[in-house]
């Protein structure tokens, strides 16, 4: 299959994204498939990365991509493409229909009831141009303040990965050959900063902060982004190992959100209906200590997890997922869904190609009341873990053990910085022994969760 | 001149329109610039539930487009191979630079090189029922294992990367990668026990090579068996102690350990923990550990990098002794070291670092049992699941997915899954034994770093390391109840 020529005069004849998605569907439909689904993608990214005072890259671009799904009966196959040509897309489609002969007859395979789909009218607040109003040379500026406050902010901060500053905006829009057709566009900047510490021996450690908006206006000073990386990297300085201990464990914010991850792996339908999760077949039962609250909210205004409609063309909700320890819903697409009986909860993400998979809205360990410093203060010999190593988790059995590193706690305060050790468990029990939750939420990323408490952990060292 | 002229036949390109493109980068200064075509065709299979689920293709195609100025790099990139997009992209890319123009070398030279994946027909372009053939085996094979085995997931991927790139420093490279794979991964269910097995394996092959020995139903039935065994694995233990990998992917040690660490980035900026060990010790003098991108048909060789530079071998370690880093074209001019061949990059859209290739330890004296059986008591891994590292102070983990307790000189009981973690500069120099069988993996490797993942290799013979921290839930010594 030789790529087509491109025409060098006029450089898009398509410009409405809207209508390309539609009569992509079309022509699938004209070509026979029963039903049909289109996504287009359209983004631009800018980055800038400043090292020592000195711009060390600058990056600035856009691109376009296109997919569509298509169904003869039960049989579905997907294709995309980077090349919106007319003969692109025609060839685009037309694999995606010989394609869909090789597949099985799936009883459960289809796009979404007619009834189910829809867009939440609402403005769900997330995007904003000024992303990229900054000029040039005041883009570079944010990212050079970031790394300088933390660069300025000891003496022992002594090299730097450096500071940066990103933005990008992203327009998605889906249709479908029930008539959906649905498009959004969301924003996004950040800054962040990476300094490097070293001890008088040599001894090198290295932290990183960052701040994250939809727009300019809520994205916190380069100031004290750059200051708080430069606080955490110092405080890992002359990190030991400690001897193999049975101690309470307090999971900063930062990490404790992997445990939000886990638990929503577990309630993925996609684990769920293939026995592949210990969580499979849960619904109704206890999964978790009583002060244990989880919601996923893909309608949050300005959220990093939000969007008027799923992968599918099914309007996002909000979902009640573990209710005073009890499973109470799955997070489900609607294959997944049919495949278990229940009703889809939006949750379906969508790619260019392949079928759709599941993915959060915003998802988070409602809060309690006590503030991080009375966890911390409460445990009389803990570790306080700031940082996981690796990916140590198997949500089959519910195997845990993974590298970390953090801060010693002895009589209710931080004691020196450890490293080099690991923490295990299971995570059956690990959700039942979150003893303590913390008044801290705050969202830097869909998944989030204010400091907790888990007891019972293995702490690997010496 | 042997080009292949991919692009020129299907887009049109000419030597004098790239000669145009790399002026326009330079328009305003800088030391190099240079452009990245790439064209790449892939295509995915899923079974699951012993049908096929899923079947996708697709086409991405760009060009980036980088200019280095001193330490800076600017950076853009096109989905859209027109002159005017290309030009576009040029000129932000210059931006980087505030200089008089330069003007670029007229001609440009193709460097020989290796040809290591010869394939007549790449599978992207093979029969499609055929590959449907592979997976459905995969999964026939996995369930025919045990009648323990009750959840079976197989895949198939394959793509064509079709390359070129041009730099103003006439470096002129072509090349067409071809890279496949199958997985598959099991579950086993007995009365209130599950437990998960995965393999795969492949390269830079065509689709013959899942007909030759590394059959579906050897990555399915290895599957299954490593499923079926974690049913009955006890807890692993915890603190640190004697540790045994076995032969093959437990080389991911290297990768972690010491691979990322050495890559010339890191030890310009001085932000690795390695950054001026070059000459010293950093391993027992049992160890030489390469780097090496020429091998045949593997997933992390290649003809060029993604610079246009030959691939090599590189030694990291020699006996112990830090030899080397893995460099790209800027950290090669900035450190005055020579260009390994090691600037590679995710796609088009990225830019390119030094990253390693197809990393591994090469083969001692001692033979697999005399070092099972010189410990007394401590853990024989021999199947990982990923790992990491923070270059900076040099601790990395990686996870065990098949491993067993060493007593008295014999394994024991298979144990969970437990991650592994040590310290890069120094776990080398623990390393008491080295055995005589090396192998390389089997061809599933997948690295990330800043975000950009390329596909790589790794290989160790049996080693033997004196002391490691295992990080496993055990309370009691696992000693006591194994025996």
């Amino acid at each position: 299959m030789p790529p087509t020529q491109v025409e060098t005069r006029s450089p898009k004849i398509e410009t409405d994204l809207r209508d390309l998605a539609q009569d992509i569907v079309r022509r699938a439909m004209n070509g026979g498939a029963t039903a049909a689904e289109c996504v287009v993608r359209e983004g631009d990214e800018f980055s800038t990365l400043v090292r020592l005072g000195q711009v060390e890259t600058l990056k600035e671009s856009g691109s376009k991509s296109i997919g569509v799904r298509v169904f003869f009966g039960q049989r579905a196959a997907s294709t995309y493409s980077s090349d919106f040509s007319s003969k692109g897309l025609d060839r685009m489609v037309k694999s995606a229909l010989q394609l869909a002969k090789i597949t099985s007859e799936d009883p459960f395979g289809g796009i979404p009831e007619a009834s189910q789909l829809g867009s939440l009218s609402v403005d769900l607040d997330l995007y904003h141009e000024d992303v990229y109003s900054l000029p040039g040379p005041e883009r570079i500026d944010y990212a050079r303040r970031t790394e300088k406050a933390a660069l300025d902010f000891d003496p022992r901060i002594k090299n730097s990965e450096g500071g940066s500053f990103d933005a990008a905006t992203g327009h998605k829009v889906l249709a479908n050959s029930h008539g959906f057709v649905g498009e959004y566009r969301r924003s996004y900047c950040s800054v962040a900063a990476v300094p490097i510490a070293q001890t008088e021996d040599g001894a090198m450690q290295r932290d990183y902060w960052f701040s994250v908006a939809r727009t300019l206006k809520k994205l916190e000073a380069p100031e004290h982004v750059g200051k708080v990386a430069a606080e955490r990297t110092l405080r890992r300085l002359g990190a030991r190992k400690v001897k193999t201990a049975h101690v309470p464990v307090i999971f900063d914010p930062m990490v404790s959100s992997s445990i939000l991850d886990h638990i929503f792996e577990g309630v993925n339908g996609d684990s769920v209906y293939r026995g592949a999760s210990f969580l499979a077949g849960k619904l109704g039962q206890k999964i978790a200590g009583g002060n244990v609250n989880v919601i996923d909210d893909g309608t949050m205004p300005g959220g990093f997890g939000s969007s008027p409609f799923d992968g599918e063309g099914v309007p996002t909700r909000r979902t009640v997922v573990v209710d005073n320890g009890v499973l109470k819903s799955y997070l489900l697409n609607t294959y997944t869904a049919k495949k278990l009986g229940l009703h889809t909860t939006g949750n379906a993400s969508r790619g260019l190609a392949g079928t759709p998979g599941i993915g959060p809205g915003n998802y988070f360990l409602v809060p309690g009341e006590k503030t991080p410093k009375q966890l911390i203060s409460a445990v009389k010999d803990g570790l306080y873990v700031t940082e996981f190593l690796g990916h140590g988790a198997n949500l089959v059995t519910g195997d845990y053990s993974r590298g970390a590193s953090g801060l010693w706690i002895a009589g209710g305060e931080f004691v020196y910085p450890v490293e080099e050790i690991t923490v295990a468990g299971n995570l059956k029990e690990m959700f039942f022994n979150i003893s303590e939750i913390a008044n801290d939420l705050e969202f830097r990323g869909s998944v989030a969760s204010p400091t907790i408490r888990i007891d019972g952990l293995t702490v690997g060292g010496a | 001149m042997d080009k292949n002229r991919f692009f020129f036949e299907h887009y049109g390109l000419a030597e004098r329109d790239l000669e145009r493109y790399l002026e326009a980068a330079l328009s305003a200064g800088g030391d190099y610039a240079d452009l990245y075509f790439e064209y790449l065709s892939s295509t995915s299979l899923m079974v699951d539930e012993s049908m096929v689920k899923s079947a996708s293709q697709g086409i991405s195609a760009g060009c980036g487009v980088r200019v280095v100025s001193g330490e800076r790099t600017g950076y853009a990139y096109t989905d859209d191979l027109s002159a005017e997009r290309i030009l576009r992209a040029a000129r932000t890319a210059a931006l980087i630079a505030s200089a008089p123009a330069k003007t670029t070398v007229a001609g440009f030279q193709q460097k020989s090189a290796r040809s290591l994946y010869p394939v007549t027909l790449p599978s992207v372009d093979a029969e499609i029922t055929a590959k449907v053939e592979l997976v459905m085996r995969a999964d026939k094979a996995a369930r025919a294992y045990d009648p323990r085995i009750k959840e079976v997931r197989a895949s198939y991927a394959d793509e064509l990367r079709n390359i070129l790139v041009v730099g103003s420093d006439g470096t002129f490279a072509e090349d067409s990668q071809p890279l496949a794979r199958v997985n598959v991964s099991c579950i086993a269910k007995t009365e209130g026990n599950s437990a998960r097995g995965g393999s795969g394996g492949g390269g830079r092959v065509a689709l013959d090579f899942f007909f030759g020995d590394k059959t579906p139903e050897f990555f399915a039935k290895e599957a299954a068996r490593q499923a079926v065994l974690q049913l009955d694995a006890r807890e692993a233990p915890a603190g640190d102690m004697e540790v045994v990998l076995g032969p093959g992917w437990p080389g991911v040690l290297l990768h972690e350990a010491v691979g990322h660490g050495l890559e010339a980035d890191f030890n310009r900026k001085k932000t690795s923990a390695f950054a001026g060990l070059i000459g010293k010790r950093v391993a027992s003098e049992k160890c030489t550990v390469v780097d090496n991108g020429t091998m045949p048909w593997r997933r992390g060789s290649l003809n060029v990098d993604d610079e246009g530079e030959p691939t090599q071998e590189t030694v990291l370690i020699e006996k112990g002794i830090l030899k080397g880093y893995l460099s790209d074209k800027l950290s090669a001019r900035l450190m005055g070291i020579s260009d390994t061949g090691n600037g590679r990059r995710e796609s088009y859209e990225h830019i390119p670092m030094p990253r390693m290739t197809n990393t591994y330890m090469l083969a001692g004296e001692d033979s697999p049992e005399d070092i099972i059986r010189s410990v007394k008591h401590g853990v024989y891994a021999v199947n990982f699941g990923g790992g990491q590292v923070d270059i900076t102070n040099g601790k990395f983990v990686f996870s065990a997915s098949e491993a067993y307790m060493i007593e008295n000189g014999r394994i024991t009981a298979p144990i969970k899954g437990a991650t592994l973690i040590g310290n890069g500069p120094d776990v080398l120099t623990r390393v008491s034994m080295v055995g005589n069988d090396l192998k390389l993996d089997e061809g599933v490797g997948t690295c990330g770093k800043d975000g950009q993942a390329v596909p790589v290799g790794v290989g160790i013979p049996t080693i033997k390391i004196d002391r490691l921290t295992v990080g496993g839930t055990a309370r009691k010594d696992p000693g006591g109840f194994m025996q």
